[in-house]
């Protein structure tokens, strides 16, 4: 098959070798899960059980909540200890609300309702179950996969991409569940193609990732998607560089995938469909690769929504030296973390601990033009140029050089020479811009409240007004003809 | 508290210090050849050059109350001043090479704010201002006199060469570009010209009159292949700015041979090969794209050859360069790449169906 | 000589009739730029910029008499869309990069006398007479009348708490400023 080229893009240090040989593990059952309310994107889900509440494992817990949003289900059987915050795996360290379920170790799991021929079912009823199991996008997106699905079924998708590219270093999950687990993926991938009739599967893995390639060839003999084999570069598992790689096509700006025809999910997502389907089993489990420098014994872990981040650590054996930095997800896109009683979520895809060594930061220096950041960028920006603007407080020149269309991949992070953080001047604008967007908004909001406030007053002002004219002109009329009355009785 | 730090956490490895690093080492084949053709004078206008760079350097951003050490460290004040020596006449006067580099480093580049802001290439910048002021020392050429060899100035020579202004006994020689210049003032043609003048062979190995690093054709072609390898330049700029040259040399040579030299002498003589591979790919004051490398390249190319033919100096390079520094802002302006899921203009792509 | 003086008075004069003319006919009444102004400026008449309410402001600000920094409630948004309008160069490092603020009761003891409600220009108070009043934030503009008014300190303006919503990454150090 004909691959069309990535523009730009880097070579970062794969790094996989130091958990690639490693077959999933589950992890051990934790005593205490925290599971945040808000593991995908959209409005958090609410909760349906309270304190003291027993509950098993796959049971519902919190409901979907508005259009966007996913629900959650108990990962283990167990007792809700609290319905509380708990520190969110984000860069900020700030508290979501989480729901603590205290594992009673039995592990038990509710009534399922499985499905001999899933394919008897219609793509209506298959993309229902998939919301209902919460099911969301693996790869680190969170984007909930039922509503992908309708949308993709209702503007008539041609094309179902399979992302298996895992591009980002260290990274093995998605390898490895595709070395293990290849049947059950290529059984979902069918249900997602039947769930939105597309006329052409494709599943893109990196060629960095041969035993997985077999794996999926073999188990996708007999039907007819295509395993394609794609050259190891990041960021060949962005959405839109995946969907350029394969099929020559572009989404337009500010659209979806769906526009030009395509639906791109990942991997590990098509597994979570199969058990949903099959087995009825919701998402409350997912692979993650612990890796890094600093990590005694990388490996990829089976763990369920809400383990305490530390426990996979002390599980592979713990440090080997201190770590400089703790991630979440992959080096080029993971978001540093704190505090390692941070729970995983559906989203997190590894827990990094990286050396200062692998890390290779150092201060930055001027920007001496060389751009090699415009070489790397895969979207054709010229980072260098929106940096200066917005060091310089000129956010909307870095709007005008296209800072809304940067896909924050890091690539041109990675190469600058000077050390520049570009990708961080580029979030750090987008998040500015939000917030005047808000400010904005609540400011016309209020103006109103202000206008109607102010006629409201004049009103209330007027009408006294007229009600003391018609007391006055009442009062004068009564005197007139008290002074009339009198006047007549002087006469008589 | 430590801040948290922003992805991606991973760095390649580079850094500015070996980037400089690199085209340094690029540069050492032709410099050491330039030492061995010119024997001691060289050598100490070479250090006199750096050395003034680095104090000039240090005093200036000590002046602005900067840390010095990383300043210096990035190896960009002495790149420049390494350019700014290959380009001078080998037995220039060490003041020369001490006004060169004060003015190199810190009227073209700190005055303009510092690395990266600079609008010209400094080492160019003070080649035309030497060459403006100072014409007589900077087209004063020597013949050859390999380290070794018997005319070669001994050591205690090579001092008083740079150091006193000693003039120089029946070693003067002039550069093939102003030798023909001449000639074309006297009205000869070049068929007599370039008789007993053009080796194309000496040309290329470097055996000629010149400008201290810049005879040597083949050993920069090397350096800057190098550089190419290595991914620190990209082989547009040099390219256009090597056709920019040869395209009007190769017509106006078909159209009249005898005034006209043809693309070999262009492309062999004078600064070009150095401006080709190390100053116009001089990463602040060029354009940032692709083709607008390969504009800016053939626009130096071009003048260089205009400078050349029609101009009053012999050599162009360094005044050709400048000239498109100028230019440089506005090619950016105007040619940038296409951004994913956008047309050139920058409007979003239309929504196609095929259903 | 005569000719020259006859012609060139008639151009000035005729020149000087048409100007005379098209200042009655083309004249503009009022300032429009006043309303535009007014139009960025929050509406809310808090007075803190020490003009009698918005419009005041917006005259001042027309009448370049009042730097464009001079709405804290407005925040940093408000001087930007000023400065685009005036063609001023807002320096925002000046604006007291005031954390948004927002009013909020302390209901032990609040008395429900009902004050802050009568004051608060955007109707952001909720409440009745001897009931606890409660602030509704997307109202709120942080204007300070209520503060002023409430007899026993219980409403008072505190910073927005910061959500995973409202939370963004910092401005990058400059370069060396750690060093």
């Amino acid at each position: 098959m004909k691959l069309f080229d990535l523009r730009g893009g880097v070579h970062p240090e794969g790094k996989k070798d130091l958990s690639a040989d490693r077959p999933i593990r589950a992890l051990p059952l934790p005593k205490r899960l925290y599971i945040s309310l808000q593991q995908h994107i959209g409005a958090p889900a609410s909760p349906v059980v309270s304190v003291g509440e027993r509950v098993l494992k796959g049971q519902l817990i919190a409901a979907a909540q508005g259009a966007v949003s996913a629900p959650i289900h108990a990962p283990t059987s167990g007792i809700i200890a609290a319905l509380g915050d708990h520190v969110a795996p984000h860069p900020s360290g700030l508290q979501v609300p989480a729901i603590t379920l205290e594992s009673d170790g039995e592990d038990k799991w509710i009534a399922t309702q499985a499905v001999d021929d899933p394919f008897a079912l219609t793509p209506e009823d298959i993309a229902a179950r998939v919301g209902a199991a919460g099911i969301v996008g693996l790869g680190g997106a969170t984007f909930p996969a039922a509503l992908k699905l309708n949308l993709s079924r209702n503007s008539g998708v041609q094309t179902l991409i399979m992302n298996g590219g895992e591009c980002e270093p260290y990274l093995t999950c998605d390898d490895h569940i595709m070395r293990e687990r290849a049947g059950e993926i290529i059984e979902g991938i069918r249900l997602i193609a039947y769930a939105v009739s597309a006329k052409e599967v494709l599943v893109g893995i990196e060629d960095n990732k041969p035993e997985a390639i077999a794996a999926m060839q073999a188990a996708a003999k007999e039907s007819a998607v295509k395993i394609v084999v794609m050259p190891s570069m990041y960021p060949m598992g962005s959405e839109k560089q995946i969907i350029q790689v394969l099929t020559g096509k572009e989404i337009p700006a500010g659209g979806r995938p769906a526009d030009i025809g395509v639906l791109v999910h990942n991997v590990a997502t098509a597994f979570a469909v199969q058990q949903a389907i099959r087995y009825g089993k919701p998402l409350i489990s997912r692979i993650a690769t612990v890796s890094g420098g600093a990590i005694k014994q990388p490996c990829n872990l089976e763990v369920l929504v809400g383990t305490p981040v530390e426990e996979l650590i002390a599980y592979t054996g713990g440090y080997t030296q201190p770590a400089a930095r703790l991630v979440l997800g992959g080096p080029m896109m993971g978001q540093q973390f704190t505090h390692t009683d941070v729970p995983v979520v559906k989203g997190t895809s590894g827990v990094l601990a990286l050396t200062s060594k692998e890390i290779g930061q150092a201060e930055p220096s001027p920007c001496i033009r060389c751009s090699t950041c415009v070489r790397a960028c895969p979207v054709g920006l010229l980072p260098l140029e929106m940096a200066s603007r917005i060091r310089a407080s000129d956010l909307a020149s870095a709007v005008a050089f296209g800072l809304k269309d940067c896909i924050a991949c890091g690539s041109c992070s990675y190469v600058c020479p000077a050390n520049i953080p570009l990708v961080h001047y580029f979030n750090y604008a987008k998040g500015d811009l939000a917030a005047q967007e808000r400010a904005k908004l609540k400011q016309e909001a209020t103006k109103k409240l202000a206008d109607a406030r102010n006629e409201r007053m004049a009103r209330i002002e007027r009408e006294r007004a007229e009600a003391m004219a018609k007391r006055k002109a009442a009062k004068e009329a009564r005197e007139r003809a008290a002074a009339a009355a009198k006047a007549a009785t002087e006469v008589v | 508290m430590n801040r948290i730090t922003h992805s991606p956490h991973a760095h390649a490895s580079v850094s500015i210090g070996t980037v400089m690093g690199t085209v340094l080492l690029a540069l050492t084949p032709a410099t050491l050849f330039g030492f061995w053709l010119y024997g001691w004078p060289a050598v100490n206008l070479w250090a006199v050059s750096l050395i003034a760079a680095i104090v000039g350097e240090a005093f200036v951003v000590r002046l602005q109350d900067r840390a010095v050490r990383p300043v210096l460290m990035d190896g960009s004040g002495i790149l420049t001043a390494w350019l700014l020596a290959i380009s001078l006449p080998p037995f220039a006067p060490w003041w020369i090479a001490v006004l060169g580099s004060l003015f190199a480093v810190v009227i073209g580049k700190q005055v303009f704010g510092g690395l990266g802001q600079n609008v010209f290439n400094p080492a160019m910048a003070a080649r035309v201002m030497l060459l403006i002021s100072f014409p007589l020392e900077m087209t004063t050429w020597v013949a050859p006199a390999p380290l070794g060899s018997a005319q070669a100035p001994s050591w205690m020579e090579s001092l008083r060469i740079t150091f006193l202004s000693q003039p120089i006994d029946g070693m003067a020689s002039a550069s093939l570009l102003g030798h023909v210049k001449t000639e074309f003032t006297r009205g000869v043609g070049l068929d007599q010209a370039l008789v007993g003048y053009y080796e194309p062979m000496d040309m290329l190995w470097g055996s000629r009159a010149g400008s201290l690093g810049e005879t040597a054709a083949v050993l920069l072609l090397i350096g800057g292949l190098f550089l190419i390898v290595r991914r620190i330049i990209t082989w547009h700029a040099p390219f256009a700015m090597l056709l920019g040259v040869v395209v009007p040399a190769l017509l106006f040579n078909a159209i009249d041979g005898n005034h006209y030299a043809g693309p070999m002498y262009h492309l062999l003589s004078g600064g070009l090969m150095l401006g080709a591979f190390f100053i116009v790919t001089d990463p602040v004051t060029s354009p940032n794209t692709a083709l607008g490398q390969f504009i800016f390249g053939f626009g130096c190319g071009v003048l260089t050859w205009i400078i050349r033919t029609w101009g009053g100096y012999p050599e162009g390079v360094a005044f050709a360069v400048m000239i498109m520094n100028t230019v440089a802002p506005i090619i950016d302006q105007y040619v940038k790449p296409r951004i994913y899921g956008r047309d050139r203009k920058g409007v979003a792509l239309p929504v196609k169906k095929e259903a | 000589m005569f000719t020259a003086v006859i012609s060139l008075t008639i151009l000035g004069s005729a020149m000087g009739l048409f100007l005379g003319y098209s200042a009655r006919r083309l004249e503009v009444e009022g300032n429009p730029l006043v309303a535009e102004i007014q139009a960025i400026l929050p509406g809310s008449q808090c007075g803190q910029c020490g003009f009698p309410g918005c419009a005041g402001a917006a005259q001042a600000l027309a009448d370049r008499n009042a730097p464009i920094t001079l709405c804290p409630p407005g925040g940093r948004a408000v001087v930007q869309a000023l400065s685009l309008k005036l063609g001023i160069e807002a320096n925002l490092s000046d604006v007291k990069d005031s954390v948004p603020m927002i009013a909020e009761v302390k209901e032990e003891i609040c008395i429900g006398c009902t004050r802050c409600f009568k004051v608060c220009p955007t109707d952001a108070i909720m409440g009745a007479a001897q009931q606890i009043h409660s602030v509704f934030r997307e109202a709120c503009t942080a204007c300070g009348k209520c503060e002023e008014v409430c007899p026993t300190e219980s409403i008072k303006l505190q910073p927005i708490p910061v959500t995973l919503q409202s939370w963004h990454w910092h401005k990058p150090l400059a370069q060396g400023a750690t060093a």
